[in-house]
């Protein structure tokens, strides 16, 4: 192999695909509610069983909420999109084809932060397959059954242009992606509970090159751990192959979360001629002024200009304030912290909320469900910068908190953390120089290094809950050094 | 007994809602003619006397024959196809459901070909329907089960659907009246789809009257199809006698070449009418029409392979197969479907694989754009468009079996309307060899009521008289 081949550096270009579920009350193209771990096949109806003569009809909730992300994506939005038929057999497809969007979507030509959104569409969701037998799948298995209940569930697919070059490039922009449509409140956005569903087209190329290579496309990816992985392992791949000289092949790849391996789907499974047409049986999507304001009335504040704010307004690091604005519950209990208390310092209460806080919270904890309040937070906070306990104390009372909720102050009381004061300290501090005599005679003779005994002193004595700063000062004055 | 056969459904409504006769009189005279049904027309007569319906009903409790295309709760629905044996489907079709509660009660479901596709009754998978007329010839399809029950007297009345001219063209081959309305103006939930862009249900009925009677009753829009549309104005009861100041265009396109000597010559006689009716007549160019047939069977298979997709043994229906996916799809709808169903599925599949979509199934929906600008332009000059229904009277069983080019050639006159979305009606014009012969009537979208009066204002004038049965 010629050197220059084993040195190349290579740039992975990757974009992603993301299938929301929208939390409407009834599905796509019929009446049936929602289904949320109900028995299977409780959920459904003649319409969206596929029976003969059945007729879809469009979920106008359903087109609002699309209308919505296509908003808060920034999209130029068609005035006539069309439905199509998606052509193809599986048990899970009751009607033989998945009533789609194709030539015509619903949304076009959005952003969000650097990547552009190549498309906006609504479809509806396939039913589920349960197969027995070990392989999983429907080839080898034993017996295959089908829940209908989320068959037809109402899905909007996003698409981005090939404009994220690393994993977790690619994880971080999910992350923003799942908080905008997080606080559009559109969807419950659960990446394990499969209302969140990304695939990642990946290829890579030589540095500096500007045409794309072959791209392959990893499917079955439900977490952002395995997202990052997947995708990881995809350039590792493909770069392997490169390097041996071999060429990439386009095919669609299944993540294994159990070993992180990716496998190609057999070709049946994937294969497709779809043959699109348009759906005859509705009529096209045309949204009117009305729509377009009720959609654009109905979007809140979104994590991009919420992260700008928090920077611009209250003076957080950028780092923190999109912490803050990406996962939307802790932007949320911070803003509900900080406004229970107006003299509360914003910085401190930010930093205390993204590390102490979330450190206390279970994996994706949402903190408003936690014991902790968010006024309870912002006591303890001020307690701090008045000096009146310790950080690390502060920190005991934060663990007491979180796992029994209550008041800071009556838990700093109780368990004896607030910073000893007053008469108290100045009693500490006597004793300290009685018991020190030989470091406050080094003291008075220059060494102003010795004054440290006596403070370790004070702290021993008081197990910490003493402002360091203030027992310096309290011994100068009391030797009138 | 005898004499409520003679009636009209809207003359026997009347009687009942006079109190002359009991609607339940009438259901079992209806059902026992449709028991003893020897042309094969139905698949299904109900068991069940129907509840009386109110004495002021608007239908009077005629009996009414469902085309088996439509879904009703808990009696066979099979469009009659195996795939679909044993199918009884959990709900009701609207067109049914709303003419049941006008007071037209089920009768029974009639045979077809599977799944609307053909043109003489012969791709039933039940057998042929036999034509009333002649029991050697065809009763025309889709609807011919239908069409042969209102004929041969074993239902008053009857709905079908029409996609390329199942009801047009069995109406005319079988002596009665069938009207397909403007696309959108009856609701399609729960007809078993063929080709959605074009299927529409209509009445096939003994008169103008009772179409117009039915139509009434069956239009409207409906939540359940996003298709459907509100009719602008109330079906009328049309009483004209005279047609003067009604402009009538003749088309040469579908006029002409093809159309048998017979036909014509009862076409010629009903244009010669008209003027004597006081309405004038025009030549009028429809020149794209010749390629309907064309680009129907693209449109119109390339819609159904994606409607039939549905039927793979999963859900409903008979399942076949030795438990592998593969062959359950492919064994169940090897044996569940007929070769023109097959046929068909294999075409729409074709026109719009990739590669071939825009040669074929674009080039065709381009066709149909300018069949349905033909009609717009024409339409500026001309309140009708007449022509024959059928180029040929009712042909002999098994004569067309073996050249389906030709068999689709029937629906060469009917093709146009469907692909432009507009209305037409079949009326009786007479007889060629002993032999019934269909004149149709087309019109703008949502004419119904012009071309129903225009129609009336006809059969007065050619006072049809043959009637296939002893009443």
């Amino acid at each position: 192999m010629p050197e220059a081949v084993a040195e190349r550096r290579y740039e992975p270009v990757i974009g992603l695909e993301i299938h929301v579920q929208l939390s409407t009350r009834t599905k796509m193209f019929c009446g049936c509610a929602l289904s949320f771990g109900e028995e299977p096949n409780t959920r459904t109806c003649p319409i969206c069983l596929g029976h003969p003569g059945t007729l879809p009809t469009t979920n106008a909730k359903a087109v609002h909420f699309a209308l919505m992300i296509a908003l808060a994506l920034e999209c130029d939005l068609a005035p006539r999109s069309i439905f199509h038929r998606k052509n193809y057999f599986y048990p899970d497809l009751p009607k033989g084809y998945q009533i789609s969007q194709y030539d015509i979507p619903l949304a076009r030509n959005g952003r969000l932060a650097d990547v552009r959104i190549h498309r906006v569409h609504m479809e509806e969701d396939a039913a589920k397959l349960v197969h027995a037998g070990t392989s999983g799948r429907i080839h080898g298995a034993e017996a295959s059954v089908v829940d209908f209940n989320r068959g037809g569930t109402p899905l909007v697919e996003i698409v981005t242009e090939p404009d994220l070059r690393t994993a977790s490039e690619a994880g971080d922009w999910l992350r923003l992606l799942r908080a905008t449509l997080r606080a559009t409140g559109v969807s419950d956005v659960n990446m394990e509970e499969g209302s969140l569903r990304c695939d990642a087209n990946v290829s890579i190329r030589p540095v500096g090159e500007s045409t794309f290579g072959t791209k392959t496309e990893l499917k079955n990816m439900n977490s952002f751990r395995f997202l990052e992985r997947g995708i990881e392992a995809e350039i590792a791949r493909q770069e392997a192959i490169v390097r041996e000289g071999g060429e990439v092949e386009q095919e669609t790849l299944h993540f294994d979360p159990t070993s992180g391996a990716l496998s190609p789907l057999r070709s049946k499974e994937y294969a497709h001629d779809y043959r699109y047409f348009p759906e005859p049986d509705l009529v096209p999507i045309a949204p009117t002024d009305e729509m377009l304001a009720r959609a654009r009335d109905a979007l809140p504040e979104l994590p991009g200009a919420r992260a700008e704010r928090l920077e611009e307004d209250l003076g957080l690091p950028a780092d923190t304030a999109r912490l803050l604005a990406f996962r939307g519950e802790l932007g949320d209990f911070y803003e509900a912290a900080l406004a229970s208390d107006g003299g509360v310092d914003a910085r401190a209460l930010a930093t205390w909320v993204t590390n102490d806080l979330q450190a206390r919270l279970g994996d994706g904890e949402d903190p408003a469900e936690s014991r902790v309040e968010p006024a309870a937070l912002a006591r303890l906070v001020g307690m701090v910068s008045n000096r009146r306990i310790s950080q690390s104390a502060a920190k005991e009372v934060l663990d007491v908190l979180a796992a029994d909720g209550g008041d800071p102050e009556q838990i700093a009381a109780e368990r004896s953390l607030e910073m000893a004061s007053g008469n108290e300290l100045t009693e500490i501090v006597d004793r300290a120089l009685e018991q020190n005599a030989d470091a406050v005679e080094k003291i008075r003779s220059g060494n102003a290094k010795a004054i440290g005994a006596i403070v370790g002193a004070v702290m021993r004595e008081t197990k910490g809950r003493a402002d360091g700063g203030e027992v310096q000062r309290m011994i100068r004055e009391r030797i009138g050094a | 007994m005898s004499e409520l056969l003679q009636l009209t459904a809207a003359q026997a409504g009347e009687r009942v809602r006079s109190g002359d006769v009991s609607s339940t009189e009438l259901f079992e005279l209806y059902r026992e003619r449709a028991r003893g049904d020897d042309l094969n027309a139905f698949l299904w007569v109900t068991d069940e006397a129907p509840t009386a319906p109110d004495g002021d009903a608007a239908l009077g409790g005629v009996p009414l024959a469902v085309k088996d295309l439509f879904c009703v709760e808990g009696v066979p629905s099979m469009a009659a196809s195996r795939i679909l044996e044993g199918y009884r489907p959990p709900y009701t079709a609207t067109a049914v459901e709303k003419l049941v509660a006008a007071g037209a009660p089920v009768l029974g479901k009639t045979n077809m070909d599977e799944f609307a596709m053909g043109s003489s009754n012969e791709n039933s998978g039940f057998g042929p329907v036999l034509n009333p007329w002649d029991r050697g010839r065809v009763p025309g399809g889709s609807s011919g089960g239908s069409a042969a029950a209102v004929a041969a007297g074993l239902a008053p009345w009857a709905i079908g659907t029409d996609t390329g001219g199942s009801i047009r063209q069995p109406a005319s081959l079988c002596g009665i009246v069938g009207m397909k309305p403007t696309y959108g103006a009856v609701s399609r939930y729960g007809m078993i789809a063929f080709a959605s862009s074009l299927d529409q249900c209509g009445p096939l009925t003994r008169d103008v009257t009772d179409a117009a009677l039915l139509l009434r009753h069956m239009v409207g829009r409906d939540p359940c199809d996003s298709t459907s549309l509100e009719f602008p104005e109330p079906i009328e009861l049309p009483t004209a006698d005279r047609l003067d100041g009604v402009r009538l265009g003749v088309p040469p396109e579908l006029t002409g070449e093809g159309v048998e000597p017979g036909v014509r010559e009862v076409f010629e006689r009903t244009v010669k009418l008209v003027e004597e009716l006081g309405g004038s007549i025009e030549e009028i160019g429809l020149p794209h029409s010749p390629h309907g047939i064309s680009a129907y069977y693209i449109i119109a298979p390339a819609e159904a392979s994606a409607n039939l997709a549905r039927y793979d043994g999963v859900r409903y229906g008979p399942r076949a197969g030795d438990g592998d996916l593969l062959s359950l799809y492919e064994e169940t709808r090897a044996e569940g479907f007929g070769a023109e169903v097959k046929r068909r599925i294999m075409l729409g599949t074709y026109a719009l694989s990739s590669g071939y979509y825009e040669a074929y199934y674009g080039q065709a929906q381009r066709v149909r754009t300018k069949i349905a600008d033909d009609f717009r332009a024409a339409f500026e000059r001309v309140d009708l468009v007449l022509t024959p229904t059928s180029p040929t009277v009712a042909f002999e069983l098994g004569e067309r079996t073996d050249d389906p080019l030709a068999m689709y050639l029937s629906d060469y006159c009917t093709v146009p309307m469907p692909l432009a979305g507009i209305p037409a009606i079949s009326i009786p014009g007479g007889l060629s060899e002993g032999l019934p012969v269909g004149i149709q009537l087309a019109g703008p979208a949502f004419s119904e009521n012009r071309i129903l009066s225009a129609a009336h204002a006809l059969e007065q004038a050619i006072a049809f008289e043959g009637r296939p049965f002893d009443a």
